[in-house]
């Protein structure tokens, strides 16, 4: 538990597209539950989010892992949005940090980031923003020690085994190396975000600054 | 109709936050002492999840344009309507014209200004509570500045018409279980947690260190969360979560050791390891902790943390109890100064 009425649930095993699907899946049974406000996909894994606090919160995450155990991947075909990088100098204040770990030139650290199709894993952090799973295992660069206070919009940087792309200006603890432009939220719209789960985006190298 | 007189920026409209759309990345925002929020709506007899003005920066001062109930709640900021000074924790009504100037608070952080009604500003997402990260909700998307003029949504003629003046007593004074469980003395804000995730996978000394320890509320505060700093914190053995998840009140240990409280305007995920969540019932104890004060964690269980809920819950039904009283009195002759539950002019 994490308090007393939000439950995370980590799925065992590979950070894979599968585990995800299975999660989608996952989060589809449990929101129909009628204590559970909200099931929010997270990377393979589940935040469940109750109306009241439950009484037994050991039935209910025996519950949540019986249904892990018999669901199937659910596999959503999604939308390709291609968005344009300027990757380096001010857009990426920690480009020489990633670097630095990788021990890759600029022009690598880009190819590789711009080569995979990634997949649209979950919606969180802030407002319209996409977690994506495909990230070149040569670029894993561990979160920042200290997180900074604000990074741009449109801001692309990668933590952990994650990248992504901010989609308005607020505090990360990632390492930013590049910038795009594209709205990727509007509170008006139905659904508000425009990424959503399943989804493939594209960076492509708009300039690369040194 | 309330006119915004004061110029400072980072007052906002709040209610009692977005719920249902995590999984958009839109986080709950609301106000940061949802207590005083729901006692200045339950004073003035609107829905408990009515939206007020959250002030956080002072001086603060607004201007009434018509006959108007209002309630202050939250942090005693030396409040006068014109000459008048208020006690905290009270309702009454200004007339057109009237001034309500709060200053600068000495022992808390946030007041709420309520009106009868409630603040009307459109409903975004399900809330009025202004996000500014993605400028949703709330007035325009954006804190208030001067010059702004706020409506009410239209309230009954019995509730604007109300005379009534009464205060209530403020829940530090009331919701004493706060203090059964405070391990020793303590000038610090004690909050109740349950540990969390990861908690195991922090060093003994580093467990015993984040109970033990006083933290201190670093200036880089604010509604997104409470940078903390004490003794450094270390894991075990270092590790990189994958993104999850997050609720206000998680406390987080990034690497440098120093714990972070995400609080209303928290982002919806996040991947550093968690130690422990602050119960939602102390939840506006953090809200009110002053920048540079201090904070003591003391652990708790699930079953004491549902009832630390309920004697908050117990608290309001209390002073809906009272409000409801006063209102029917108040009804028969208007003039009758209605009960004083707690009176400190």
């Amino acid at each position: 538990m994490l308090g007393t009425k939000a439950m995370l649930f980590e799925a065992p095993g590979a950070f894979v597209l599968e585990t995800q699907q299975r999660i989608w899946s996952l989060a589809k049974v449990v929101e129909t539950w009628p204590d559970v406000l909200e099931a929010a996909p997270g990377m393979t894994n589940l935040l469940v989010q109750f109306r009241k606090c439950p009484s037994d919160p050991d039935a209910v995450a025996a519950s949540i892992a019986r249904v892990w155990d018999n669901c199937e991947p659910l596999s959503i075909a999604g939308k390709v949005v291609d968005l344009p990088v300027i990757y380096g100098g001010e857009e990426g204040l920690h480009m020489a940090d990633v670097v630095a770990y990788t021990r890759l030139p600029v022009e690598d650290v880009v190819r590789r980031h711009t080569a995979p199709l990634y997949t649209v894993y979950a919606l969180g952090s802030h407002p319209g923003y996409g977690y994506l799973g495909g990230l070149d295992a040569t670029l894993f660069v561990p979160r920042r020690k200290v997180p900074l206070q604000l990074i741009a919009g449109g801001s692309v940087s990668i933590g952990g085994a994650q990248t992504g792309v901010s989609a308005s200006p607020g505090p990360s603890g990632w390492n930013t190396i590049g910038r795009t432009n594209f709205k990727f939220f509007d509170a008006a719209a139905s659904p508000p975000s425009v990424l959503a789960p399943g989804d493939m985006i594209r960076f492509q190298v708009e300039r690369i600054k040194t | 109709m309330i006119e915004i007189l004061s110029s400072t920026a980072l007052n906002m409209v709040q209610d009692l936050g977005r719920d249902g759309y995590h999984r958009f990345g839109v986080g709950t925002a609301g106000a940061m002492d949802r207590v005083a929020l729901t006692i200045g709506n339950v004073m003035l007899g609107n829905p408990d999840g009515a939206a007020a003005i959250e002030i956080q920066i002072f001086p603060f001062k607004v201007r009434f344009h018509a006959t108007l109930p209002f309630a202050l709640t939250g942090a005693d900021c030396n409040a006068r309507l014109d000459d008048r000074a208020l006690p905290p924790w009270w309702t009454m009504s200004a007339k057109a014209g009237q001034v309500l100037e709060l200053d600068v608070p000495v022992h808390a952080t946030r007041a709420y200004l309520t009106i009868a009604g409630g603040i009307d500003v459109p409903i975004v997402l399900g809330s009025r509570s202004t996000q500014l990260r993605g400028e949703i909700g709330g007035y325009k998307g954006r804190a208030l500045v001067a010059g702004d003029r706020i409506a009410g949504v239209a309230a009954t003629a019995a509730l604007v018409a109300s005379e009534m003046e009464f205060g209530v007593e403020p829940p530090d004074l009331v919701l004493i279980n706060g203090r059964s469980w405070s391990p020793s003395p303590s000038k610090s804000t004690i909050v109740r947690v349950i540990p969390a995730t990861e908690d195991r996978r922090f060093d003994g000394p580093s467990r015993e260190a984040f109970y033990a320890a006083d933290w201190k509320i670093t200036p880089q505060s604010n509604r997104y969360g409470y940078r903390l700093s004490g003794p450094s914190l270390t894991m075990r053995e270092p590790m990189e979560l994958r993104s999850h998840g997050i609720i206000p009140g998680i406390v987080q240990v990034p690497l440098g050791g120093q714990p972070i409280i995400q609080l209303s305007d928290a982002q919806t995920a996040g991947g550093y390891p968690k130690i422990a969540t602050i119960i939602e019932a102390d939840l506006w104890r953090i809200g009110q902790a002053p920048l540079g004060s201090s904070l003591r964690f003391v652990e708790t269980s699930h079953a004491e943390a549902v009832a630390a809920e309920e004697e908050v819950k117990r608290y309001i039904d209390m002073v809906r109890a009272a409000a409801m009283r006063n209102r029917s009195l108040s009804d028969k002759v208007s003039a009758i100064p209605a009960i004083v539950m707690n009176d400190r002019t």
